[in-house]
């Protein structure tokens, strides 16, 4: 369980996350939603202990993430930013075997070798494998990050806009492979999505941000009204029931 | 069998050639044109081989741990005025102190004192440079000349300030050369380079970490910050003892460190470092080789690696601005 209790970040004058507090149970998917800067993303930096709060604390399973020496977080929470430029030149292999730095700590074993072949197979880069990054596309890039976190194995994943740059068919096959993860092995995932209908597809729980603040949390069914999407966006959206899922419709 | 254990092979290999062609070069100072005198001569060359070493060793190694911390490829502690500031503190020492002082003192303190206030003042000098993100690449190259300037500015004014014999003895510390060094400050100079190369060995996985990028180095569970201050602890250290012993050599870490880099194609430390070290004896011995030897000059090396080291830069520098 991720507990965040009155998370507030400020960058100069300006309040970016404004005394959050939110619970995220453990298991299944949560989308966070809401319009740029929103605090989204901020949000799950503080969670993931990448930048720190300025008020409030952030607990997983029980462990201060602020308090937590790294290591062990890093066997229980892996993270995936939206920016992720890297400073050296490697190839997908190599930064997929990254992932198991915090089980292995560099030397590789044969079981971390699996491990990677395997998530390299699913996302379909074994031909790029040995390919240098910067030769990829930008959602082939995506892939072989999103790769890497997987690798890492932990209970929590915590992935911004893990669907940029990707194509549609990348795309879907992103959001089974969350889901499987959750549904199969008791996985808790917390993304953030700009795509609602992605959001509505894919998760039990969306968390609605807005200004800072959390404005709603729920379940999917209840989140994806005309009503709350308005209020999160400032758009009318339809809301139709297409397949099973609610799908909101913003188009036009 | 994986494809990164493959990759690993050449790089391995790369590096077996580069040690041999240091070797190489290594014995061939020493051994080229042996005439006359030649146990005295065979003396003399290796207290100079064993500088060379020394110092090649610790500048590859700094500006290797330094573009690590820093995450570029074209920084080097000599670039942003490092060693600049090391000869700064050797003035103001005399400045403050006086000669006699420096001579009295035991020359170990005094270079331990020296290292202390170096580790210091480059730590908050690195904090003030880099401590703020995305700071433009050539806003700090910017920096680091004018650093580098005002650090070499300050040393003369102060040089100028203190009485001639002071300056005389001042003197003597700053030009050194290979030709003529202290072999009890070559002696703890290599102490404590080894020292550092252990400690780096031990931090070599972390830094592979720390390389990617600081969010990643943090989800992977490394200390970043505790990594980054130490590596800048060992690179204060290493800046100090080659500045120490021959003085400024603002360009050869750029050369080495790049030169290593592409010779092995990795981003490896425990391969990256022996492999610039390599490099690095190879280029300052092979090149004081070739210059004493071959052309039969003295003491020009420095001039050289600068040039080449410098044009380097500035081909480095325009690359990436095409980026």
């Amino acid at each position: 369980m991720i507990e965040i209790k009155d998370i507030t970040k400020r960058y100069g004058g300006t309040t970016v996350v404004d005394r959050v507090s939110l619970t995220i149970p453990p298991g299944g998917v949560t989308s966070v939603i809401g319009a740029n800067g929103a605090g989204k993303s901020t949000l799950l930096s503080i969670v993931s202990r990448l930048i720190p709060a300025d008020e409030g604390t952030v607990t997983v399973d029980g462990m201060d993430v602020a308090t937590t020496p790294g290591e062990r977080l890093a066997r229980r929470l892996a993270v995936l930013r939206q920016d992720n430029h890297l400073s050296v030149r490697l190839t997908v292999r190599e930064l997929v075997a990254f992932g198991r730095f915090p089980h292995s700590g560099g030397r590789l074993t044969a079981r971390d070798h699996r491990l990677v072949d395997e998530a390299i197979d699913y996302f379909e880069l074994g031909d790029l494998a040995d390919r240098q990054l910067d030769q990829l596309s930008g959602g082939q890039r995506q892939r072989a990050h999103v790769a890497m976190v997987l690798c890492q194995d932990t209970d929590y994943v915590l992935l911004d806009e893990p669907l940029n740059n990707l194509d549609m068919r990348h795309a879907v096959h992103m959001m089974r492979r969350l889901r499987r993860m959750a549904d199969d092995f008791g996985k808790t995932v917390v993304l953030v999505v700009h795509d609602i209908n992605f959001a509505s597809c894919h998760s039990d729980t969306i968390v609605a941000m807005k200004d800072g603040a959390v404005i709603a949390q729920g379940s999917t069914a209840d989140m994806m009204t005309p009503e709350l999407l308005h209020q999160v966006y400032d758009l009318d959206i339809d809301v139709h029931d297409i397949g099973g899922s609610r799908i909101g419709v913003y188009f036009s | 069998m994986t494809a990164t254990r493959v990759a690993a092979a050449p790089a391995r290999r790369r590096l077996a050639l580069l040690a041999l062609l240091a070797v190489v070069a290594a014995a061939g100072f020493c051994l080229i044109g042996l005439a006359g005198n030649w146990e005295y001569a065979l003396i003399i060359r290796s207290r100079k081989l064993a500088t060379m070493v020394v110092v090649g060793v610790a500048v590859a190694c700094s500006s290797v741990l330094f573009q690590t911390v820093t995450g570029n490829r074209i920084l080097t502690p000599g670039i942003m005025g490092f060693d600049q500031l090391f000869v700064l503190i050797q003035t103001m020492i005399v400045f403050l102190f006086g000669a006699l002082a420096l001579s009295s003192a035991d020359p170990r303190l005094l270079f331990a004192g020296q290292v202390a206030v170096m580790v210091v003042f480059a730590g908050l000098l690195y904090r003030w440079l880099f401590g703020r993100d995305g700071r433009d690449l050539f806003v700090l190259v910017l920096a680091g000349v004018v650093c580098g300037t005002l650090f070499g500015s300050l040393s003369s004014l102060a040089a100028r300030l203190i009485n001639p014999n002071d300056f005389v003895v001042l003197q003597d510390s700053l030009f050194a050369s290979f030709n003529q060094v202290d072999p009890a400050l070559l002696g703890l100079s290599a102490v404590l380079v080894a020292a550092m190369a252990v400690w780096t060995v031990r931090l070599a996985y972390r830094l592979d970490v720390v390389a990617l990028s600081r969010e990643h180095a943090i989800n992977l569970g490394v200390h970043h910050a505790s990594v980054v201050n130490q590596a800048l602890v060992v690179v204060a250290v290493l800046v100090s003892v080659s500045t120490a012993l021959v003085g400024p050599l603002t360009f050869l870490g750029v050369l080495v460190a790049n030169l290593a880099r592409q010779l092995t194609g990795t981003f490896r430390h425990l391969t990256l470092l022996p492999a610039a070290a390599f490099v690095s004896v190879i280029v300052l011995v092979g090149g004081q080789l070739v210059l004493e030897r071959v052309f039969g000059m003295n003491t020009a090396l420095s001039v050289i690696i600068n040039f080449v080291g410098g044009a380097y830069f500035i081909a480095l520098l325009i690359r990436e601005s095409r980026r």
